[in-house]
């Protein structure tokens, strides 16, 4: 089998996505490399959570495909596992720990919303993946913050996908949570899935990550963290927003 | 003469005659023993809403779209209006559809609204709910002005009024209330993820667009055909009410659902009944008196929520304050006259510590009862199992002591006020980590020894 005809995790060409009329990627293009830990890096406002949020389908483009193993998103949107950030639910809603890790099998329901058995061993095993097989009634509000990010990722890894990508999952967890979720990533990369991962800590990317992608509404660099992490791309990446270029943007789509 | 608004229903001359004969019991029995067709079908209707919208309510309370409801149905009035100038009288079909077009028009101008501007939902929902209602209004008060005879009943949907039901109307609301159920079971899941994770629930392929369309239809279902029992400008309280009573005695959905159905059914049999014994009076505030009343009854004394439950556990909590600080003084003043079983008089023991005369009272019987004071005449002295009490209330202080100064690295003087504070909620788990990791001090801060127990007896 040759390596190059096998189609990639993810594909993204020419990408263009502009939230309220403000341009927040521009001619993003790249292809995840199978098999490897991503991390996705750059200033505040940068459009990682954008990025996450357009290839999921979840924000409309203005231009540019996403391709997921060489077809649309809405034929393989199963092989891809989503961890959306933390506070983009409301955690008092009346449901436990083990309801919320089950819905990751909801992609699998039929209409009458019937779950197998196997679905429901799925998600006790992606609880239990977790270190959160305990707490698997507890009501999600009388969870920590670094329990509720667990049980997120719990609910990726019940969607059993082939990439997964993950928006901040390291934010505002304990350290034994971090450390966990690490672990667990490096597990994922064993066993050949890819992980596209939003991270803060400039100082951990090193340690975590094999490939990174430096994004500042647009694609700084994308490659190997051993061959691209170095302070001159850093500081390409951080060094302030293109003016001119959001200006020009934002002109041409209030105009179009 | 000038014609009141269309807002109350004139009241009905031969059925108050009636009624004045009948004394409240004569009434109650005939209300429910159900022998009376009219009665049972305006219990009936009344409770066949109160279920279907109590658990509708449900979803939209946790989507935070609570007001929705209350948009869709100001919104059904002018359709009602609309309806009967076209068809010239009131009649059960023409009335509901009309209903529903200018309820579902009203949905979709929020939605425009929000979409298409950058008025935000809150104001889309205030702006098309007022503008549909006066819209209503309008057109209601011109019906009534064209003096046309059968016009009357139409003012029941301002208000509610559940003796207006017809026949067909409880038909179609069972019909409605079925279709509700078997919807909210099938789609139980995919409703519940859409409610809690919108992105997730898109991530994984769920039609979400549909699934609120579904759930959107429902709401305006129950709203049209329910809205002659409670009235347009109440019905919010048949959505939103049972909702969040329920959310106060569960943590867990399905439950929440059935609680909201029972409080709304309870809701509107109770209503109703009010409404019987006196049908002058319009019933839909009856009933949102009645769910009101739950409500408050929940906010209070919910067992996990409830502002008086919380208040108890307050009061508790100041108790076990005071006889921590009882037997901590006790066993201080012990350790410096060497006698731990000395008896000491209350006005003494008063002046140990700042207690208030009604502390101290309840804190000293309860501690007797409990086994760690004794008692003689008006003298206490501590037990061996208060001698253990008081040392360990000492120990928890003194290790926090320890605790801060070593590893917050605050000054000695510092640490005492947090202490004070601290030692009435370290638990023995954490005492035991705290020992383990500060490594068994025998001083604290100030140079006072770390009592450790021979015997292991807390308060």
């Amino acid at each position: 089998m040759i390596k190059n005809d096998r189609p990639v995790p993810i594909e993204v060409h020419d990408l263009t996505v502009a939230y309220r009329k403000k341009p927040v990627l521009w001619n993003i293009d790249f292809s995840l490399p199978e098999g490897h830990l991503i991390g996705l890096v750059g200033p505040n406002g940068a459009g990682k959570s954008t990025l996450i949020q357009a290839i999921m389908g979840l924000l409309p483009v203005l231009s540019g495909y996403v391709k997921v193993y060489g077809h649309p998103l809405e034929k393989n949107r199963q092989l891809i596992g989503y961890v959306p950030q933390r506070e983009s639910v409301d955690w008092d809603f009346p449901v436990d720990a083990l309801d919320v890790v089950t819905m990751g099998r909801y992609g699998h329901m039929n209409a009458f919303g019937k779950l197998s058995k196997q679905d429901r061993e799925i998600a006790l095993s992606a609880l239990d993946k977790v270190g959160m097989a305990d707490f698997a009634k507890r009501q999600i509000s009388q969870l920590s913050g670094g329990q509720q990010q667990r049980v997120f990722i719990a609910r990726a890894l019940a969607q059993e996908a082939s990439v997964y990508l993950m928006d901040e999952p390291f934010a505002g967890v304990d350290a034994n949570t971090e450390k966990a979720i690490v672990a667990l990533l490096k597990e994922l990369k064993d066993r050949g899935k890819t992980c596209l991962v939003v991270h803060h800590d400039l100082h951990t990317v090193r340690e975590y990550f094999d490939w990174v992608m430096l994004l500042n509404m647009r694609l700084v660099k994308f490659g190997p963290t051993a061959e691209i992490y170095n302070e001159e791309n850093l500081r390409a990446t951080y060094g302030g927003k293109l003016v001119l270029l959001a200006e020009a943007a934002e002109k041409l789509i209030t105009k179009s | 003469m000038a014609e009141n608004l269309c807002c109350l229903p004139k009241p009905q001359r031969n059925l108050s005659r009636n009624h004045n004969r009948m004394d409240f019991w004569e009434l109650t029995v005939r209300f429910f023993s159900l022998a009376d067709a009219n009665v049972r079908q305006v219990i009936a209707g009344s409770i066949l809403l109160g279920g279907a919208a109590g658990a509708l309510g449900c979803f939209a309370y946790l989507q935070r779209r609570s007001l929705l409801g209350d948009a869709l149905a100001h919104a059904a009035l002018p359709g009602v209006g609309l309806a009967f100038l076209i068809v010239g009288q009131k009649e059960f079909v023409p009335l509901l559809l009309g209903a529903t077009a200018t309820a579902w028009l009203g949905a979709l101008s929020i939605n425009a609204i929000d979409r298409y501007t950058k008025i935000k939902l809150d104001a889309a929902l205030g702006i098309v709910l007022t503008v549909f209602f006066g819209l209503g209004i309008v057109i209601l008060t011109h019906i009534q002005k064209s003096g046309s005879g059968s016009q009357a009943g139409l003012g029941s949907f301002i208000f509610g009024q559940a003796a207006a039901m017809s026949r067909q109307d409880v038909v179609a609301l069972a019909v409605v209330t079925v279709c509700m159920l078997s919807v909210v079971t099938i789609g139980y899941r995919h409703f519940k993820l859409v409610s809690f994770d919108t992105g997730f629930a898109f991530a994984v392929g769920l039609p979400v667009g549909r699934l609120q369309f579904i759930l959107t239809t429902m709401i305006v279902l129950a709203v049209t055909v329910g809205l002659q029992a409670v009235g347009v400008v109440l019905m919010a309280a048949m959505l939103i009410t049972p909702a969040a009573a329920a959310r106060q005695w569960t943590d867990r959905l399905p439950r929440m659902l059935m609680l909201a159905s029972i409080f709304g059914m309870l809701a509107g049999l109770f209503g109703s009944y009010i409404s019987f014994l006196k049908p002058s009076l319009p019933t839909g505030p009856w009933i949102v008196i009645v769910v009101s009343g739950i409500f408050a009854v929940s906010i209070l004394f919910s067992p996990r929520r409830g502002v008086l439950i919380r208040i108890l556990r307050h009061y508790q909590h100041r108790g076990k304050i005071t006889r921590d600080h009882l037997v901590k003084s006790l066993y201080r003043v012990g350790m410096e006259r060497e006698n731990w079983y000395a008896y000491y008089p209350v006005s003494e023991i008063a002046h140990m510590w700042s207690f208030t005369p009604t502390e101290l009272r309840s804190g000293l019987s309860q501690l007797t009862a409990q086994g760690f004071l004794e008692r003689e005449v008006d003298m206490y002295r501590l037990t061996q199992n208060g001698v253990s009490a008081g040392a360990r209330v000492t120990r928890l202080h003194r290790l926090w002591e320890v605790y801060l100064t070593r590893y917050l690295e605050l000054p000695g003087d510092h640490v005492h006020r947090d202490a004070e504070d601290m030692e009435h909620i370290i638990t023995p788990e954490m005492e035991e980590q705290l020992s383990q990791m500060l490594d068994h001090p025998v001083f604290d801060p100030h140079l006072q020894p770390i009592p450790y127990p021979t015997e292991q007896k807390g308060v």
